[in-house]
Order: structure tokens, then sequence, then C-alpha cells
């Protein structure tokens, strides 16, 4: 049974542990390569594209800083697919994936405030200001740690993953405030200039590295959640195996 | 160096480690847990499923 | 559903319950800030709408973690998941969300004219902000319950409500500031952050107790 099952190539590949960590080991060396070149090519458009008029080399910032802002949304957005899968679908492997993408997610929000900062002190004279965006992409970053706090406070790490799963899912509403937040409070953030509805006001010599880098970023992402989502997968077997190794000895014992 | 070159190379600078931080923690992770499954298959320890075989 | 209305409500008020407790924490707050920020008063009327406010989100978390667990220490929490048929556990959230706020906010907003006294405010301010607390605390009793229905089986679960949702209350707080600033500042209109603060209030009503409602549900199995 095993040989013709690991076989299969339907999307419920993804539900059986032992599949998926196969599927991650075949599939994990070609994401990685590939995360390594485009993010490669990427900042090395990044920085043969022209400077720009007003900001000349702190414009090279962007590069990092736009797909790291983002990610830290994507990653939510998955989070929040996978406490989907958890909740309403009871996939196995969601509980995996959401403890997994935490820390990761926490990681690009946390560097797209800290690029974020180091840009606009040239470029606004200050490292902070609460404005509508900096605070909701702050108040994203409070989310991340809360969560990556809930996925580790309970013993029992379905329930755990449950309750993570839910109060990921109140906090979606957080994630179209952000993306809004520049179009409706016209503070100090500059507005949306890529995703628009009459798309992008970027030039083209300086829209295709941004493109290139985020999607570099993008594979850098995904190569970290799948090798933390496999470590997760192994963390349980570990705690699995020895369960099953006690019982033995107390039964032997007994 | 202008100054500018700074920030950006500041900038660039921090997100290599973090990001360097990040991945060698996984790596880490992971290498902690292939020890201990190596360990307990040396102990003999199976998992139900391969137990069946 | 007023009879569990009252229930929790009578038993919020009591001495043990976090009512009273809930009011000097507030009193102390708004006392403290004062002695902190020193004496200029027209500083404490700038920043009395603000801190008011802060004062009332958190003398509301403080509570939060009571919301829970005495039903489920002496079982109720068992039987309002299972009697889902009579009445559903969205509805007992949203009873017990209100019953919490009637014992434990709703003096925090009652109080809080007088307290913008003791901050220096002008009367607008003052009405302002308590209209607005009156409209916003509830979003933040809704908030609250779904953190404490996660926290609900964790020993020490009180902080970490607090972390998970502090987070989400600060839209809440966000608006509840900006309209009663606004209603000193002229320029600046009352009604569009205020009825964002209610729509704020309603849009959680919702969401809150359903899934505070899931949450227990799913830490009953």
């Amino acid at each position: 049974m095993s040989d013709a099952a690991a076989q299969s190539r339907s999307w419920t590949d993804f539900a059986n542990p032992a599949r998926f960590l196969a599927l991650v080991e075949r599939v994990l060396p070609w994401l990685a390569a590939a995360a390594v070149i485009v993010t490669a090519l990427g900042l090395w458009m990044a920085f043969s594209a022209p400077e720009e008029r007003q900001q000349g080399i702190t414009v090279r910032i962007m590069y990092i800083h736009v797909p790291f802002a983002w990610l830290s949304m994507m990653c939510y957005v998955v989070m929040a697919a996978a406490a989907l899968g958890t909740l309403v679908w009871r996939h196995p492997l969601a509980d995996v994936a959401l403890k997994s993408a935490a820390p990761v997610g926490a990681a690009f929000t946390a560097l797209a405030l800290a690029t974020g900062s180091i840009w606009g002190k040239p470029m606004w004279g200050t490292w902070w200001v609460w404005d509508a965006r900096l605070t909701s992409v702050f108040v994203l970053f409070i989310m991340y740690l809360g969560l990556i706090a809930l996925t580790r406070a309970l013993d029992d790490p379905s329930r755990a993953a449950r309750a993570a799963a839910v109060v990921t899912l109140v906090g979606i509403v957080n994630i179209p405030i952000i993306k809004f937040s520049v179009d409706w409070w016209n503070t100090l953030h500059q507005p949306a200039s890529v995703l628009r509805m009459d798309g992008p006001t970027i030039h083209p010599s300086l829209l295709w590295p941004l493109l290139v880098c985020a999607l570099g970023f993008t594979l850098i992402f995904f190569t970290l959640h799948l090798m933390a989502m496999r470590n997760e997968i192994w963390r349980r077997r570990v705690a699995a195996m020895r369960r099953l190794a006690a019982r033995r000895a107390d039964a032997a014992g007994a | 160096m202008s100054a500018h070159a700074l920030y950006v190379l500041v900038a660039y600078g921090i997100s290599a480690v973090v990001l360097a931080a990040l991945l060698g923690w996984i790596l880490l992770d992971q290498a902690a847990r292939r020890r201990e499954l190596a360990e307990l298959e040396k102990r003999g320890i199976r998992r139900r499923s391969q137990g069946a075989q | 559903m007023l009879a569990l209305y009252l229930r929790d409500l009578r038993l919020g008020v009591r001495a043990g319950g976090g009512g009273m407790t809930a009011i000097v924490f507030f009193l102390t707050l708004v006392a403290t800030v004062p002695f902190a920020v020193g004496p200029d008063l027209n500083l404490l009327a700038r920043i009395g709408p603000a801190i008011l406010w802060i004062g009332a989100l958190l003398s509301s978390l403080l509570g939060l973690d009571r919301l829970f667990q005495a039903d489920r220490d002496d079982g109720a929490l068992d039987l309002f998941a299972m009697s889902g048929e009579t009445q559903p556990l969205v509805l007992t959230v949203l009873v017990k969300c209100l019953a919490h706020w009637t014992a434990s906010v709703l003096p925090l907003v009652v109080a809080a004219p007088l307290f913008g006294v003791f901050m220096n405010m002008q009367p607008a301010a003052i009405g302002a902000t308590a209209l607005t607390l009156l409209a916003g605390t509830p979003a933040i009793a809704f908030i609250g319950a779904v953190g404490a229905a996660v926290a609900v089986a964790l020993p020490r679960g009180g902080l970490l409500v607090s972390v998970l949702i502090l987070p989400l209350a600060i839209p809440t707080l966000i608006f509840g500031v900006s309209a009663s600033y606004a209603a000193v500042n002229t320029p600046a209109p009352f009604l569009p952050p205020f009825l964002i603060l209610c729509a704020i209030t309603l849009f959680f009503a919702v969401i809150g107790p359903f899934a505070a409602a899931v949450a227990l549900r799913q830490s009953a199995d």
C-alpha cells in the first residue's frame, strides 16, 4: 500500500504527514536554489537600476523594505488559511503550518519595520511616526508575538493550534486595514504605488527589480516555512515515539 | 561613502543578519530533531505505523 | 437569557467580583498620571481623553480572564456548551459579555466625567470622552471575550489574554480618542470617528461572541 500511495499526486498529498515530508524532501533543494538565484538576481537588478531623483541612493532600501512588508501580510494570510484548515476542515497539517509560519512572519514584519525606519530617517527626517500604516504594521508584529506565545503555551499541541486558529482569524481584520490605511488616512507613509486600481505608478526600471526581489524573498519565505514545518512534524513525531516507548516500558514493567 | 549610503548599508546588513539568524535557528532545530529521531531509532523504538511492517 | 444576564451581573457586583476592583484601578491610574506627568493643567487637559481611554481599556482587560473562569471551574461552561439547541453558545457568550460590561465597565464610564474634572478637561471634552467610552468599551468586552475563551484553560492565562487582546483593541482606542479630541478641536469633525467607533462595536458584537463560542467549544473537546 505504501508505495502506490506515496506516488499519488493529488492535492491530498499534503494531508498525510509522511507523504508531505517526502514531498518536502524532493522539492526543498530546488526551492532553496530558486530562492537564492532569484533573490541574487533581484538584488543585482536593484543595484544596477537608476537612482531615484529625489531620494538618491536610499531608494535601494525600497527593494527590501517593500518585499518584507508584502511578505509580513502574506504570511498572515497563509496563517489565516491554515487557521481555516484547522477549524473548518480539520486538516492535519494546518496546525503545523500555522505554528511554524508565525516566527518567520514575525521576523519579516520586524525587518519591514526596521528597514522602513532606516529608510524613513533620511527621507522624512524621523525614525518613527505614528501614522496609520506604521501603527497597523506594528500591531501586526505584536499579534505575531502573541500567536507565537499562544502556540507554545498549551501542552496539547492540537488544542493550542485551535486556540491560535481562532485568534488568527479574528485578527485578520488588521490586514485590510494595513493595506488600505495609506489611502484612508493620508498622513506620512506614501500611498499605494504598485497594487492599485489604475495600475502601478512606479517607473518600470524600478518596478522590475522590485518585483524580482519580491519573488525572491517570497521563495525564501516558503523555503524557511517548509523547513520549519518539517522540524515541527519531526518534533511531534519524537514526542509521540517517546510516549509510545514510555507506555511500552510501563506495560513491560507492570 | 556618503551618509545616505550608510543607511542603505545598515538596512541591508540588518536584513542579512536577521534572515541568517532565522535560517540558523531553523537549521539548529532541524539538526536537533534529526539527532533525536536517530537516537530513538537506535534504541529500537519504532512509530506505530512502521512497527506494523 | 435575562436570568443569565442578571446572575452574571449579580456575581460581578459582589465583593469578590471584578466590578469594584476595576473602578479602583481606574481611579488609581487616573490619579497616578498627574504625579508622573506633572501638575501642568494644560498638559493634563490635552492628554485627558487619552488617559481616560487607556485607563478604561486596561481596567476592562483586568476583569476579562474572570469572564469564563468561574463557569469553567464549576462545570457550568460544559452545560452551556451542551445546551446548544435551547440557547446557542454564541448567545450565551453575548449575554455574559453584556453582563461583564454592565458590572465592570459601565461604572467606569459613569465615573469618567468625574475623573475628567481631575484632569482639568473642558466640559465638551468630558462629554465627548464619556460618550465615546460608552460606545467603544463594549467593543473591548467583545474582543476580550475571544481572548478569555482562548485562555480559559491556561493557568497563567491572564497575561496572555492581554497580549492577544491589546492589538485588536487598538483601533477602538484610536477612534475613541480621535472622536474625543475632535469634539474639542473644532476643525476636526466628531461624527465620522464616532460612527466608526459604533461600527467597530457592532462588528465585534458579532465576531467576538462567535469566535469566543468556537474557542470555548474547541477547548471543551
